[in-house]
């Protein structure tokens, strides 16, 4: 079965054409990275207008590159959410015309459920049952996936993504940007026990994450020694100058502490997940995916657990609509027939799991 | 910020974050369609735990965790009025506002907190409640509410009022 994949939930705007849910002819993607990046991400209202802009195009090429024009295609996948709801529109009112005017099947999927089987797409998929983290500026989310169809969100973040926290907490020890990337390098030289920042595990039992409180255990700390109490203001630099010169240890310390805090709880839920739901495989997507010690760590702790941890290449990690034709393949495979065309984007959906 | 005079200001200090998220749900279960509480503070001062506590006085279901929304920049959820959690974080100023398509959740039906809402600049709402939140301490905050318009200030009497009684 041939499935058109389309995805605009939020900076990327793409289309892919695969094969049984795991082979993929095309896959194109349009960033809008550049539209976004003097605003440090991205702008809701920037992004459905490029998303317009580009859809059409973007749809053709992947049809074209896959050698195939609309009528070889089965059914037609679309990502109904969680996203930017300008953005999502565009994509579903395109998916459901393309739909309506070849009288092919659409099923609506959701966009983190296909972040999940992007890992199927990889060419020796991961073994169910898997334990998936997806971890980025946006998400911090675990899942229980026990076959394509039957994917369980088992915990999640309560505030701040742990990919904000690095973001926030580089931007307030004015470290520059991603703050993902420069915490990671700056802790490479710091000492990840020089200063004990609390680890929230919430209650017994819980998979659910919290990282608000380790980014204000920063501040906290920082503000022991630099008074920053001046108003509105975003991170400590702008009012006291050299904040290095004013901190009792390296900054590459804090880096390293700071990153150790949010590291071992990632690590610390994702074991326990594991165990709890006998997985044979873990995989971990998303941005900050790419943290060197969040990888070393956790392929210590997959070791001692003797489970294989997998790691998606990093095209199938970020926004793609293979994963989103993977999704709906499966999808069709479960329902065997398609939605009606009344579906509307969806933000987010509650967010209560069966962890918390 | 918009250069005018508040017709009410008033301080409370709280001692932890659940007298902080308290105080709001206090104040969450008084708001009406329209209006907007602007929070402004620092890193860690504690606006999104302020809007966690808005959320459950709006009756947002308990089913789902108020999160940061700098990220998405606006999040919304079902409640007795549709609540638009925005966060103006990755705003560096007012001019960029225009291009945001903010000004009609501003002016909706529902009723809408603004984290690091200072970036408005001029655009802030000349209607709304400012919610200004400093570190006392590492758990303890001194919460300062400025009522700019009649309607805030009527919103804030009837906050006052429910500490009196």
């Amino acid at each position: 079965m041939i499935v058109l994949g389309i995805e605009s939930s939020c900076d990327e705007t793409a289309a892919a054409v695969v094969e049984d849910g795991h082979r993929i002819l095309s896959s194109v993607v349009a960033s809008q990275t550049a539209i976004h990046s003097p605003y440090g991400g991205v702008v809701p209202e920037l992004a459905s207008r490029q998303h317009v802009k580009v859809i059409v195009p973007v749809v053709s090429e992947a049809l074209q590159r896959a050698g195939l024009d609309l009528s070889a295609v089965d059914a037609i996948a679309v990502t109904q959410g969680p996203g930017l709801v300008g953005s999502l529109l565009v994509g579903i009112g395109v998916a459901k015309g393309l739909a309506y005017a070849s009288g092919k099947p659409l099923v609506a999927v959701n966009h983190l459920e296909g972040h999940i089987l992007a890992a199927f797409l990889e060419e020796s998929p991961p073994s169910f049952p898997v334990i998936a983290l997806v971890v980025s500026g946006g998400h911090t989310n675990l899942y229980a996936v026990n076959n394509y169809s039957n994917v369980t969100l088992v915990g999640r973040t309560r505030d701040d993504a742990a990919g904000e926290a690095f973001d926030k907490v580089a931007k307030f020890l004015d470290l520059g940007y991603p703050g993902g990337v420069v915490i990671d390098e700056l802790a490479r030289s710091g000492n990840p026990s020089a200063i004990s920042f609390p680890r929230a595990y919430l209650e017994k039992d819980s998979l659910d994450f919290s990282f608000s409180g380790i980014k204000t255990a920063v501040v906290n700390f920082v503000r022991k020694y630099v008074d920053s109490n001046k108003g509105g203001s975003i991170g400590i630099s702008e009012n006291n100058g050299d904040l290095a010169k004013q901190l009792p240890v390296q900054l590459a310390d804090i880096a390293a502490s700071f990153q150790e805090a949010v590291v071992d709880v990632l690590v610390a839920k994702t074991c326990s997940a594991a165990q709890r739901f006998d997985a044979r495989q873990v995989v971990v997507a998303g941005g900050v995916a790419a943290n060197s010690r969040l990888r070393e760590r956790l392929r210590e702790e997959m070791a001692r657990l003797g489970l294989p941890l997998m790691l998606p290449r990093a095209e199938l990690c970020t926004d793609n609509a293979a994963m989103v034709a993977a999704a709906g393949f499966h999808q069709l495979e479960k329902t065997g027939g398609s939605w009606d065309f009344d579906f509307d984007a969806i933000s987010r959906w509650p967010d209560k799991t069966a962890g918390s | 910020m918009r250069n005018e005079r508040p017709l009410r200001t008033w301080e409370r200090r709280t001692e932890s974050p659940e007298q902080t998220q308290s105080l709001a749900e206090r104040l969450g279960r008084l708001l009406q369609p329209g209006d907007v509480v602007a929070l402004v503070g620092e890193l860690g001062s504690g606006k999104t735990l302020f809007s966690q506590g808005l959320a459950r006085g709006l009756e947002v279901p308990e089913t789902f965790y108020i999160t940061s929304p700098t990220f998405p920049m606006i999040n919304e959820y079902p409640g007795r009025i549709p609540f638009y959690h925005m966060d103006l974080y990755r705003v560096d100023s007012a001019a960029e506002f225009t291009e945001l398509g903010i000004e009609e959740i501003l002016y909706g039906q529902g009723t809408v907190a603004i984290e690091w809402a200072e970036r408005l600049g001029e655009n802030l709402p000349e209607e709304r409640l400012e919610v200004h939140l400093a570190f006392n301490d590492e758990t303890g905050r001194s919460l300062t509410f400025h009522a700019f318009g009649v309607k805030a200030k009527k919103l804030l009497d009837s906050l006052i009022q429910v500490f009196r009684d």
